[in-house]
């Protein structure tokens, strides 16, 4: 700018060409842009390249030596294990994301009303299951479901009752890995809402219970709307978790008995690193992007409606 | 509506008594203001009577029932908040109908009160909007009427003006005043502020210390503080008070300022002070109203003083002076014509007809 000011008619030409650029360089969102550039590349590897080179896998044959559209999708779909594994995934996913939703909410209502100074002691215990490497504290659980040696036959036997199959039978085994599940995730839902809690003012409570609210009136119609954004959130983040979970059905079950508790991760993981049939693999993970778009999309936009009302 | 009495109310948080045995009757529509520095327990005491806090002591009543134990749902009141505590997620309409939906009143009955409230407050076209979208006035507003449509037995405001602007406050104070005039509940109002308690009440409670200090009609406690604490707090600028004596002269009192000032006390007040000659820890107490500039002829009761001014202040429909006796800065009020400057020697005069004398060891007025 300033050296075109000095030689306005020698340069004027390629001064001006100059200002745009420098102009540019001047824009906030320029700076903001090339400040973010090393992980926009980060991610363009790491995320980009994956994902393109797996829809390309995903057109190949199994010996990934011949192109074949779109043959592996037709293929997946008139097998009926596929579409087992889909509701399982469904069914996993929602069920596990309802309850960790509904028991993180009631924890942190108590752990809310603990007094202030015994509450952080309160809050590190409960992070614990969630803290540990979900594949350690598996194996804690596979001992625990282990149909002879288990603790929790052996209480069951104290009491007279009949050993349970948990990993053995169908309903117990997608029981007990949702259940695992449940374990792992629900403090992250307790740690979020509680923060969530925290920022609710108490005279809102307060107006509230002269206004002639219950106790659950207070939760239906202050707690729960002052919250629904984080709630949404939390949800969301944990739905796609928990449908791409991997590590708490691949050592408690395996995806067994026959198949009745695989998930999208672990039956792609089967049937292309286990089963040699790499396109294949990457055919069936694919299938988890729509899903997980869709949900996406409908909770993203509710938030974006609302937005932020306080 | 209905009356409140608070008896022996205390009120104990861990160790600390925040309020001290307080007793306080409060009539049938009356808008009764309590007032007092920071921490004097006003706030706690409103709070005993929503019932959001509990009472450690004694035991309040609303309309003759006895109150302690009832929730305050089901007292019947309600309140405003100082930060408004609106629902942010409900329109003004959901906000202000809440408490009445609560109680499932048909629909057209809940519609007819916020129309209605809506109406006194001047808010009608406000009713489809979120409180995000008000300013800080239409807040407060939206939070009166959502106590107005409830027709509860008693108001309760907790300094309701402190988040608004200096003009706003005097816009809402009078607001305020009106509202109680058309819908004439039972109203007990908190406030820091003098101003707003002499402005508003029909009494004031003056509170300091978890304790009240003095009840009375807002010009009662002007013009006859009972506690030194009370002719201090009320009154901008506040009250001067100068260290003096009481000295018996041939017939009459004379009231000596540290320093060598003197006075005649006026002769109704002889026999009220004539306990006091030549006891110390006295003060006179004189509101810079009544110490004005001198001009002749002296009206009844006042005395001239001479006196070297070291700030004055002009207001425009007067001018504070101010001057020091004896190590005690002193104000004045005096015509903006009168000539007063910085630096500048006055006559002032000293209205003793209106003087207070203060027991320092007591605290009180006598």
């Amino acid at each position: 700018m300033v050296e075109a000011v000095m030689r306005p008619q020698a340069t004027a030409r390629t001064a001006r060409k100059r200002t745009g650029l420098h102009k540019a360089m001047q824009r906030k969102s320029t700076i903001a842009f090339i400040m973010a550039l090393p992980l926009i590349l980060l991610i363009a590897v790491m995320v980009l390249y994956p994902a393109g080179y797996s829809l390309h896998l995903a057109t190949l044959n199994k010996s990934m030596e011949r192109f074949v559209g779109l043959n592996n999708f037709t293929f997946l779909f008139k097998r009926e294990t596929f579409w087992l594994v889909v509701w399982q995934s469904c069914i996993f996913a929602v069920t596990a994301v309802v309850f960790k939703a509904l028991i993180g909410f009631i924890v942190a209502h108590f752990v809310h009303n603990i007094p202030t100074k015994g509450q952080r002691k309160w809050r590190g215990m409960l992070l614990v299951p969630w803290v540990i490497p979900p594949a350690m504290s598996c194996l804690a659980w596979l001992w625990l479901f282990d149909p002879s040696y288990s603790a929790f036959n052996y209480i069951i036997a104290l009491f007279g009752g009949d050993p349970i199959p948990w990993t053995g039978n169908t309903y117990w085994a997608r029981f007990s890995v949702i259940l695992v599940n449940i374990w792992i995730g629900a403090p992250f839902f307790m740690i979020m809402y509680l923060a969530a809690l925290k920022s609710v003012p108490d005279q809102l409570y307060e107006a509230a219970a002269i206004d002639g609210a219950n106790w659950w009136q207070r939760i239906w119609f202050v707690t729960l709307p002052m919250m629904r954004n984080i709630i949404a959130i939390t949800a969301l983040f944990s739905l796609i978790v928990t449908f791409a979970n991997f590590d708490i059905v691949r050592v408690l079950t395996f995806g067994g008995p026959i198949d009745t508790t695989h998930v999208f991760a672990t039956w792609a993981f089967r049937i292309g690193i286990e089963g040699g049939d790499i396109p294949l693999g990457a055919c069936v993970s694919l299938f988890m992007v729509p899903i997980l778009m869709f949900a996406a999309v409908f909770i993203l936009r509710d938030i974006n409606r609302r937005g932020n009302e306080a | 509506m209905a009356e409140v009495t608070l008896n022996k109310v205390v009120k104990f948080y861990d160790n600390v008594e925040a309020v001290r045995g307080i007793d306080l009757g409060i009539k049938d529509q009356e808008f009764v203001v309590l007032v007092g520095p920071s921490g004097c327990g006003k706030s706690t005491t409103l709070r005993m009577i929503a019932g959001l806090e509990e009472i450690s002591g004694g035991e309040i009543l609303i309309a003759g029932d006895v109150v302690n134990d009832v929730p305050p749902k089901d007292r019947d009141i309600a309140m405003v908040f100082q930060n408004y505590a609106l629902y942010p997620h409900m329109t003004v309409f959901e906000n202000m109908s809440f408490g009445l939906r609560l109680k499932r009143f048909p629909k057209d009955e809940i519609k007819r009160r916020v129309d209605e409230a809506a109406r006194i407050l001047d808010i009608t076209e406000l009713l489809d909007r979120k409180p995000k979208a008000l300013s800080g006035g239409q807040r407060q507003r939206v939070a009166m009427g959502r106590a107005i449509v409830r027709d509860p037995k008693v108001f309760l405001f907790d300094e309701p003006l402190s988040n608004l602007d200096a003009k706003l406050r005097v816009q809402m104070r009078t607001e305020i005043k009106k509202v109680h005039q058309k819908v004439r509940t039972t109203t007990v109002y908190v406030t820091h502020d003098q101003v707003e308690a002499m402005t508003l009440a029909d009494r004031v409670v003056v509170m300091n210390g978890g304790r009240i200090e003095q009840v009375g009609e807002p010009n009662d406690l002007y013009h006859a503080p009972a506690t030194r604490f009370v002719a201090g707090f009320i009154g901008s600028p506040a009250m001067n008070f100068i260290p003096c004596a009481i000295e018996k002269t041939a017939g009459a009192l004379r009231l000596v300022l540290h320093g060598g000032l003197g006075f005649d006390v006026p002769a109704d007040r002889t026999k009220r002070y004539e306990a006091f000659v030549g006891k110390p820890g006295l003060s006179l107490g004189l509101r810079p109203e009544h110490i004005t500039d001198a001009r002749s002829p002296l009206e009844p009761g006042q005395q001239a003083m001479e006196v070297d001014l070291t700030v004055t202040e002009p207001m425009g429909m007067e001018t504070l002076v101010y001057f020091g006796i004896n190590g005690t800065e002193i104000c004045g009020r005096v015509r903006p014509d009168a000539g007063a400057r910085n630096g500048g020697r006055m006559t002032l005069a000293a209205q003793l007809n209106h003087m207070h004398l203060i027991d320092e060891s007591s605290g009180l007025v006598v």
